[in-house]
């Protein structure tokens, strides 16, 4: 079964309609890239994932249990939405890291506040935070952040910050998690050490939706491509397949755009 | 100024039973529109739009008119005009129809600079709150009001200095301030008149609160330099 079920999602913004009817799933364990050119939906797609827009219409399975489905509305109620996130967890393009917090603070924050509804809570208190803060320090480390923990955001440089945001997406240990061009705001030689973070991942068999303007990443750490373009999925398959022979002129013409950085 | 250092101690006790008045009107005026101007800023960002409309005509009333015509139609109108004198006589109902005044007009400003600080926190930091599973109250007190706290420091600072100061302009209806207190003794007042120095003094008193105020202010924004 797969992990995710993504059925004829469609999403419109006022008159303009940015999905039209997507429709692909994810293995448990597989890394997802989407590619397309600015515009075409991407980030819209990882949004309505996250709950941070709501599909007019689709349905969005996790685990075979529906997450979402437009046409019960039930389904969309603010405080069930919230748990729903869970299962996914999302790092920005621009970090949004929270300012007044370090780096070992903004991982652990989120976990925090969802011990605090623990019904066992206040008996295992002390237990419960050993245990968020020990996380914290594991996943920073994992990242390379162990000399940095206590800095805070400000005092970081753009790849060490989306660093902190990948640790603080992993901490809440999501089912699948989406990165949103987690690169673009770098500078060039700082996503070298984004990319190798995502690549451990990956090994790791971490479930991962990518959207990603780095051609050869894209190819070189995924299992599935999916192309992306004016809100429809219009070619996918494996990296070879959608990198190598492309089925649609239009993709052919989007790649050739990178050639260089290709070959 | 043989003279002066002769009427001293007597202006000195007048201006500070003046002053006491002046500093209870600045705390009451604190107290009470620092959270008006926050229900005011909630109010004209609503997307309910009479409530959004009503607050933003409000503003514009009041940031659009004297202060000073401001406690004049709110001290006399009920009594003059409508007949109905709800403030009462005297020193109290001279204070509560000040108060009202004041806390009005400054909820109105403190609500504008809210609303700037609100906005000026990036969507993102709420996003990211939500994809962390955070209810929107969480997100509020935990991670967007102390960055709004942050961007209102600075102009808060401000208007609570300009605040120390507009004080005085509850001299117009006689609130026994610490204005009126110096100009008392040009009139004569306690076996003083034609005494100018005393109204001059009251700057002094001005000048001792904002430098302290000016201090404390400082302070906290350095308190919260820490982050970016």
């Amino acid at each position: 079964m797969p992990i995710l079920e993504v059925e004829h999602i469609q999403k419109k913004f006022e008159h303009t309609e940015v999905l039209k009817d997507l429709s692909f799933s994810l293995e448990q364990g597989q890394v997802l890239s989407i590619i397309g050119s600015s515009g075409s939906g991407k980030t819209t797609l990882l949004r309505c994932l996250n709950f941070l827009e709501r599909p007019d219409h689709g349905i969005i399975r996790v685990n075979g249990e529906t997450l979402f489905d437009a046409s019960a509305p039930g389904s969309a109620r603010e405080s069930d939405i919230r748990r729903k996130r869970l299962h996914f967890g999302l790092v920005f393009q621009s970090f949004n890291l929270f300012p007044q917090y370090t780096a070992r603070q903004n991982v652990m924050l989120a976990r925090e506040l969802l011990a605090k509804e623990l019904p066992d809570y206040r008996e295992r208190k002390k237990e419960i935070q050993q245990e968020i803060a020990a996380q914290a320090e594991t996943l920073l480390t994992q990242m390379g952040l162990l000399n940095r923990m206590d800095n805070y955001p400000h005092q970081l440089s753009g790849g060490q910050c989306q660093r902190v945001a990948i640790a603080r997406a992993l901490a809440l240990q999501p089912d699948i998690l989406c990165f949103d061009e987690p690169t673009s705001a770098l500078d060039p030689e700082l996503t070298g050490e984004v990319l190798k973070v995502i690549r451990e991942l990956a090994v790791q068999d971490t479930t991962m939706i990518i959207v990603t303007h780095e051609m050869s990443f894209a190819r070189e750490v995924s299992d599935r491509i999916i192309f992306m373009d004016n809100g429809y999925i219009l070619e996918q398959g494996t990296p070879k397949q959608v990198f190598e022979h492309p089925r649609e002129e239009r993709t052919r013409q989007f790649l050739s755009n990178y050639q260089g950085e290709n070959r | 100024m043989e003279l002066v250092m002769e009427q001293m101690p007597v202006v000195i006790n007048a201006l500070n039973t003046g002053f006491l008045q002046t500093l209870k009107l600045f705390f009451v005026t604190l107290a009470g529109a620092v959270p008006l101007g926050l229900i005011i800023a909630f109010g004209s960002m609503s997307r309910f739009k009479p409530i959004s409309w009503a607050c933003r005509v409000l503003v514009w009333i009041v940031r659009g008119t004297p202060l000073m015509i401001q406690l004049l139609i709110i001290y006399y109108f009920p009594g003059l005009v409508l007949d109905n004198p709800i403030w009462g006589g005297g020193e109290t109902g001279r204070f509560l129809a000040a108060s009202v005044s004041f806390i009005l007009n400054y909820a109105c400003y403190f609500s504008e600079i809210y609303r700037g600080g609100i906005q000026g926190v990036p969507v993102g930091q709420e996003e990211a709150g939500l994809v962390l599973g955070m209810t929107k109250s969480q997100i509020f007190f935990r991670v967007t009001l102390l960055q709004m706290i942050k961007r209102i420091v600075p102009p808060m600072s401000n208007e609570i200095i300009t605040l120390v100061k507009d004080t005085s302009l509850a001299r117009i209806i006689a609130l026994q301030e610490i204005i009126w207190a110096g100009q008392s003794f040009m009139k004569g007042s306690h076996g003083i008149s034609g005494a100018i120095w005393p109204l001059f003094f009251t700057a002094v008193y001005y000048l001792l609160c904002n430098g302290i105020l000016t201090i404390l202010l400082g302070r906290l924004e350095k308190k919260l330099d820490y982050f970016r």
